[in-house]
């Protein structure tokens, strides 16, 4: 597990002749090569390329879902560009968004994945594979019917929380909505933080743990001279992954449908508002274009520091 | 190197984030052996929203034009794509069917619609698409000129028209009574509904008026909400070709959102939430509404005690209805005491259907008088276009025939253009603002700078 979701190690990715690595191990050939990387390559042009290429080339126009500027889309420039940067919806949902990252991914998933694993790491018997099959199960789990559970849960007529709390009436979707998504989102997301970190730290080895106790450190100061560098180039890679699954996740509207009153509105939801029920197909694009961008500045980062590794 | 390699690696996971992809269900295509297959589709599903209207063409309809099909020695099967969601999400869904050349060969739609849909080439005239029997078909001469209208634009007709429909106020006579007011409450100015509305409170009812605000309830806040009262305010949304802005009828509206939602009569929580609509239904059911401002879809499709989403038992001895008044009397549109807006739903064909004629009988066949007459059956009726079919069945339905006799007279409709649903929003946004807590004044203003955005410039509204 820990293999297939590892960073990719910096030496092969500077295997080059000069330093003395042969730079065609399998012996294939330039040509056939190519051969085997091209279905996978056109798959990736066709559907990824393409459509980012398309949505690009959509942000350009005044292009609508209905009416004459769906028959004849006229050519605005940069005008959709311009008008997001003056709009003040757009910047509520970028705000939304990174309280949404930090709150349900980085501080969320991260902390309860790594807490479970790390409590769950020389456990063997019932209570793991219970804990274990109880997270797994929230991650496998449909989005519409999770989205269904949890408006059970928080209905604040009758809803379970309510009804388990005694405090009938209390609009939690409505009162607290982003913190509501947030943890709807950390339960949902946790079970591939800690699935990563209990593969990580199998890899830690137990000899430097011994020697940690035996020099008097504490619990704390073991996690943090022998576990976190042992694995921090996992914590980075799972940051990097659920950081822009997070960032582009659409399940909240399914609990809030972007209300009340936008407040959880994050960039997904306001795409999707803008260019399907708005039908502002050019604007929506135009935006998620500028999404585009954000997460490649955000992928940027973590892959920098992860190259610091060395 | 490795900074190439990582934007590829970056350019893969963001581009797999980004999806605009247009996804519709393939039309079906027989074409073997001489097979026909049609299919057929509505915001329709058994066992969920507009379950009579889906049980009638999958048990009626479909099993009877294949029957009718045969013996014309055509080899037809017909197919019904069932849909049980939000207006909104529908129309999404026939926008990308249809932009992609996709999609069922016979669609219903809202008639608001036909003006956006028809501009984008996503509807065409019947006689294009079918030939020139659609514009003979028989049932023309028993619709309505102003029914007809609903399926018409820029002089052409995009489609038939299924019925027609119109809004009053229902209010639960359990309620009623122990607040002390009258079974046949028929208020005369919008004082008397807030007045009722204030005795109710008192007397414990948890939400004494439902007017619907906000844009979780899309459409259903301005055709059951804004539109109504601004009518009954004197108001029209298009006037003259003009858009009105913050016009006094406009501010009287969001002032009655206003004495509603700030004054504890409504419940501004229920217009917040992402399936208030429902939520509100299903008080009303429950016995937790006072009054509610709606379409008789919510007497045929909601409370209908056999095939609503929140069935009432006692519907007929416990639902009162009465007509909405204006702000005083005379002072609503054209001088009327009482106003109501109407709409009504089109069914029309996919210009990209293989099989366009026999798409047409099918249409055609929905609308024949025994079709109607077996869907208006066992407490289903409702509006048809066909006044032939409406005399007989509207006789025994008392709420249908106040409509009809009372309500259609003075009603109006919604402007048939294709930016209305984008003001349509903008009314909504102004009624959330208003729940929310916004005085009505700088909601209305709010809402002019909006406007003026979607209709191409200050020239065109009129405040």
């Amino acid at each position: 597990m820990a293999r297939t979701t590892s960073p990719p190690d910096p030496k092969v990715l500077d295997a080059t002749p000069a330093r003395g690595y042969s730079s065609d191990a399998a012996g294939l050939g330039r040509l056939r090569a190519g051969a085997f990387v091209a279905p996978a390559l056109a798959l990736i042009a066709v559907f990824l390329v393409f459509p980012a290429l398309w949505v690009i080339y959509l942000g350009l126009m005044n292009y609508r879902l209905t009416g004459i500027a769906a028959a004849e889309p006229q050519f605005v420039g940069l005008d959709n560009y311009l008008k997001a940067l003056t709009d003040p919806g757009f910047w509520n949902s970028t705000v939304l968004t990174f309280q949404f990252v930090l709150g349900s991914a980085v501080i969320g998933q991260v902390v309860l994945g790594f807490t479970l694993a790390w409590l769950m790491r020389n456990r063997r018997g019932a209570l793991k594979s219970v804990v274990e099959g109880v997270v797994i199960l929230a991650w496998i789990l449909p989005s519409a019917v999770v989205a269904f559970l949890w408006v059970a849960l928080l209905d604040r007529d009758s809803g379970t929380l309510n009804a388990m709390l005694g405090i009938p009436g209390f609009a939690w979707l409505l009162d607290h909505p982003m913190l509501s998504i947030i943890l709807f989102n950390t339960w949902r997301g946790t079970a591939f933080s800690m699935m990563l970190y209990g593969a990580a730290l199998g890899n830690v080895p137990p000899s430097h743990l011994e020697s940690a106790r035996l020099a008097g450190a504490s619990g704390w100061q073991q996690l943090r001279d022998v576990v976190f560098p042992h694995i921090r180039g996992h914590i980075l890679t799972n940051l990097l992954l659920i950081s822009l699954w997070t960032f582009n996740d659409f399940g909240p509207f399914l609990l809030t449908a972007g209300g009340p009153e936008n407040k959880t509105e994050i960039l997904a939801v306001y795409v999707y508002k803008t260019a399907l029920q708005s039908g502002d197909l050019g604007y929506g694009a135009a935006i998620s274009t500028i999404i585009l961008l954000i997460n490649l500045v955000v992928a940027i980062f973590y892959l920098r520091l992860l190259r610091r590794r060395r | 190197m490795v900074r190439k390699r990582s934007i590829g690696v970056v350019a893969v996971l963001t581009a797999s984030a980004l999806g605009l992809a247009a996804c519709g269900q393939s039309s079906g295509d027989g074409g073997e052996g001489g097979a026909i297959e049609l299919t057929i589709t509505q915001n329709a599903i058994a066992g969920g929203k507009n379950a009579a209207a889906a049980d009638h063409i999958a048990n009626w309809v479909i099993p009877k034009f294949q029957e009718a099909q045969k013996a014309k020695g055509k080899n037809v099967t017909v197919k019904f794509i069932p849909s049980g969601v939000d207006d909104e999400q529908y129309k999404t869904k026939l926008s990308l069917d249809l932009k992609s050349g996709k999609g069922a060969d016979v669609i219903d739609i809202d008639g608001i619609w036909a003006g956006e849909f028809a501009e984008a080439g996503y509807i065409k005239p019947l006689a294009e698409v079918a030939g020139p029997e659609a514009d003979s078909w028989e049932g023309w001469q028993q619709i309505p000129e102003a029914v007809q209208g609903l399926a018409t634009f820029n002089g052409k007709k995009y489609a038939l028209p299924i019925g027609t429909d119109g809004r009053v106020l229902y209010f639960n006579k359990t309620l009623f009574e122990k607040a002390g007011l009258p079974a046949d409450w028929q208020p005369t100015s919008w004082q008397e509904i807030l007045d009722a509305g204030a005795k109710l409170k008192s007397s414990g009812v948890p939400v004494p008026i439902q007017i619907n605000a906000g844009t979780a309830m899309g459409e259903a806040t301005t055709m059951q909400g804004v539109l109504p009262l601004l009518a009954g305010a004197g108001g029209e949304v298009q006037q003259d070709d003009k858009w009105t802005g913050a016009s006094q009828p406009l501010k009287d509206t969001l002032g009655l959102y206003q004495k509603v939602y700030g004054g504890g009569l409504g419940d501004p929580r229920l217009q917040q939430e992402a399936k208030g609509r429902d939520k509100s239904f299903q008080q009303f059911a429950e016995g937790k509404v006072g009054i509610l401002l709606e379409g008789d879809y919510f007497w045929r499709g909601v409370v209908n005690p056999k095939t609503g989403v929140a069935p009432m038992a006692d519907r007929d001895q416990v639902v009162g209805y009465a007509k909405i008044p204006a702000i005083e009397p005379g002072k609503g549109i054209r001088g009327q005491d009482f106003v109501s807006m109407s709409g009504g739903a089109l069914r029309t064909l996919n210009p990209s259907s293989k099989h366009p004629k026999e798409a047409f009988e099918l249409m055609a066949f929905t609308l024949s008088p025994e079709a109607l007459k077996e869907e208006t059956k066992d407490g289903n009726v409702r509006i048809t276009p066909r006044s032939d079919v409406n005399k007989e069945i509207l006789a025994g339905e008392p709420l249908l025939t106040f409509i009809s006799e009372q309500v259609l007279p003075l009603t109006a409709y919604r402007p048939p253009v294709a930016v209305y649903p984008q003001v349509s929003v903008a009314l909504q946004e102004a009624t959330a603002a208003v729940a929310g807590g916004t005085a009505a004044d700088q909601a209305a203003a709010e809402y002019q700078k909006k406007l003026e955005g979607i209709v191409g410039g200050a020239n065109n509204v009129a405040s």
